[in-house]
């Protein structure tokens, strides 16, 4: 080595191309490589609407609760199974506090009482517990992202990037564990720890990161063969190194989509473990709780069902098209045709 | 091909076992017990423990639980939900309902779902594809069970099109609703699916020399292009199934069809363990032998998927 370094020093390379201009294409400006991505994302119109529509509930979720004086569990005695009704729109028709053209509002006296959605059996306003309920499925989105992120991509790299004995293990500990329906592993937590928030969390941390290690470890596999990461390595690059400037970069895309796929199943999840009375439990409020509540009295009332139902369909939908105009804007190849 | 298969079955039992064991040994570990019955004193609750084995140390009633299923497929008996009867009696009667409509919903859907997505890919650009991708975005964000309330609210409630409720004297008439409910997530997926890859075989260079040298078009259509687009339509059929069984936990309760899910739900609810383990280990070993099954036949299908395979897990 030491004969190498002294045969070959800096003085015996010698730089070809000394005019930067010659490398510069001036037909096309270089755009890079987010800014394409950004480009391609603002020109599908899907996506658009998905994440305006999101940002709506988002920012709704929040403000919504604090903008009557109502809370999620108030409970008004006078106030049961009332209609929506809003002021200035009952004038047009809707929203006016009818059922089968009788006016409730009036008839129970209470004329200056408005519930924007309407009560529920118990007489609280379902305007409120529908926006802290959409709170629930936004921590459950942001949970699904990260447990992607941080776990599937960790065991995915490693296993992926290690190889051999590891990556044998790592992966037949993967195939028992995906052997395991979901629902069997949600069951076991709903059981040992009572049903609420932390039992789905917990089995969302179980099983949400399979599909994604295995999305990162193929394509680390197919990475990590190529010249570049041998250039890297002959350079000197450690492994953590070419891990996290060389091979991160590359399925950066891959993974921002798979996490964003896995939101709207998150969100799902829960909204229907809640549905099947396995999820959070009344008076706390998720969009599953308030549609299983609907659900009990929807012959009679099923103005307490749509609020909840419309605002979950929005949610799930949105995220699906943000997530297809991600995919089409950082991965141009796998658009559908 | 025969290693890979070997292979394979291996690999599921071991899940299976495992999968056995953690549910066993968890669903011990839980606080809850089935007797709760305020009425009962120190030394009834003693009795009944030992009668149901429930005194004896953990590893012992452990080996004995497993011993019985493998060997005489006996999941024990049922603690609350109707005393002393065997769970597989109980499983007896709902099995068939739950998998009829399974079955049902996935045939229909995956049916509906290659035709749409065909059609769609065939007529690219037109109103019908434009159509088919708007229902598969709604197919697929649409949680199940909002269709099925839909539908029975609608059809059901509204119109008495079709049953309101399950009817067992009238399995036919009332599987219609929950079936078009669960098979909605089906069709998206499939049809979704179907249509990606019938348009890029369908811009492949052999469909081309197909028709190049004189094929009718609905041979090149249906030996050609169609056939060879659905072979990764197979690889979605695996999360089908998973939804699928999530799916059924929630239509047969909207429907009041007394299947397996629904004894599940009332189960967790009245810590009634042998019913618990045995039906979530019933959903296991269907999923189980769902994706072995697909495994399986990818491989039949498409012999280069077999070579690299075979090589990579012999």
């Amino acid at each position: 080595m030491d004969n190498l370094a002294k045969k070959y020093d800096k003085k015996s390379f010698e730089r070809i191309l000394k005019n930067e201009k010659v490398q510069t294409d001036v037909v096309y400006k270089g755009i890079s490589f987010w800014k394409d991505v950004g480009l391609r994302f603002y020109q599908n119109k899907g996506a658009l609407i998905g994440l305006i529509l999101i940002v709506i509930i988002v920012i709704m979720a929040f403000v919504g609760p604090t903008m009557n004086k109502h809370t999620y569990k108030s409970l008004e005695t006078e106030h049961l199974n009332l209609p929506p009704r809003i002021q200035g729109i009952e004038n047009l028709g809707v929203f006016d506090g009818e059922i089968n053209g009788v006016n409730v509002y009036q008839e129970k006296g209470l004329d200056d009482v408005y519930y924007w959605f309407g009560t529920d059996s118990l007489g609280r306003d379902i305007w409120t517990r529908v926006w802290v309920g959409t709170q629930v499925s936004i921590y459950i989105a942001l949970l699904a992202v990260v447990i992607d992120m941080f776990i599937g991509m960790g065991y995915g790299l490693i296993s992926g990037y290690l190889g051999g004995k590891v990556d044998v293990f790592m992966q037949r500990f993967i195939e028992i564990l995906s052997g395991i329906p979901n629902l069997v592993v949600v069951t076991l937590f709903v059981m040992i720890l009572n049903p609420g928030i932390l039992s789905i969390s917990l089995a969302l941390v179980i099983t949400g990161w399979i599909g994604m290690s295995r999305v990162v470890r193929s394509q680390v596999l197919r990475l990590k063969e190529l010249d570049f990461i041998l250039a890297s390595r002959t350079l000197g690059a450690s492994t953590s190194q070419i891990i996290i400037k060389d091979l991160f970069p590359n399925i950066f895309g891959q993974v921002i989509i798979m996490s964003m796929f896995s939101i709207p199943k998150s969100i799902f999840y829960e909204s229907f473990l809640a549905f099947i009375g396995l999820g959070l439990q009344p008076p706390m409020a998720s969009l599953g709780v308030l549609i299983n509540d609907g659900y009990k009295s929807i012959l009679v009332y099923p103005h307490m069902i749509i609020s909840p139902v419309i605002v979950l369909a929005i949610l799930m939908l949105s995220f699906n098209l943000l997530a297809d105009g991600l995919r089409d804007a950082l991965d141009p190849k796998m658009k559908e045709h | 091909m025969f290693k890979y298969i070997r292979n394979r079955l291996i690999i599921s039992i071991v899940t299976l076992l495992v999968i056995l064991s953690v549910l066993f040994l968890l669903l011990d570990l839980m606080p809850g017990s089935p007797f709760n019955d305020e009425k009962l004193s120190e030394d009834q609750k003693g009795m009944l423990y030992a009668k149901y084995n429930l005194d004896k140390p953990l590893h012992i009633r452990y080996f004995t639980y497993m011993k019985n299923v493998i060997f005489k497929g006996d999941f024990g008996e049922s603690y609350t939900i109707q005393k002393n009867v065997p769970v597989s009696t109980l499983l007896k009667d709902r099995l068939p309902i739950s998998i009829r409509l399974g079955i049902q919903s996935l045939l229909v859907g995956a049916l509906i779902g290659v035709l749409f997505g065909s059609v769609a890919a065939i007529n690219k650009n037109s109103g019908w594809d434009t159509f088919t991708t708007v229902f598969s975005v709604l197919g697929i964000s649409v949680p199940s069970y909002v269709f099925a309330l839909g539908l029975s609210y609608f059809l059901g409630y509204k119109i008495h099109l079709f049953p309101f409720t399950y009817d067992i004297y009238k399995p036919l008439e009332s599987s219609v609703l929950p079936t078009i409910a669960l098979s909605m997530f089906v069709i998206a997926t499939v049809a979704r699916f179907m249509r990606t890859e019938l348009v890029e075989v369908l811009g492949s260079e052999y469909i081309l020399l197909a028709e190049a040298k004189g094929l009718k078009t609905r041979k090149v259509l249906i030996k050609h292009s169609i056939r060879n687009a659905l072979i990764p339509v197979i690889t979605v059929l695996g999360p089908i199934t998973v939804s699928l069984l999530t799916g059924s936990l929630v239509i047969e309760r909207i429907f009041g069809i007394p299947g397996l899910g629904d004894l599940l739900v009332t189960a967790i609810s009245v810590n009634d363990f042998n019913v618990v383990i045995s039906i979530a280990f019933f959903y296991s070993m269907f999923y189980i032998a769902m994706m072995l099954i697909i495994d399986v036949l990818y491989g039949v299908i498409d012999p280069r998927i077999r070579v690299a395979k075979g090589e990579q897990n012999g």
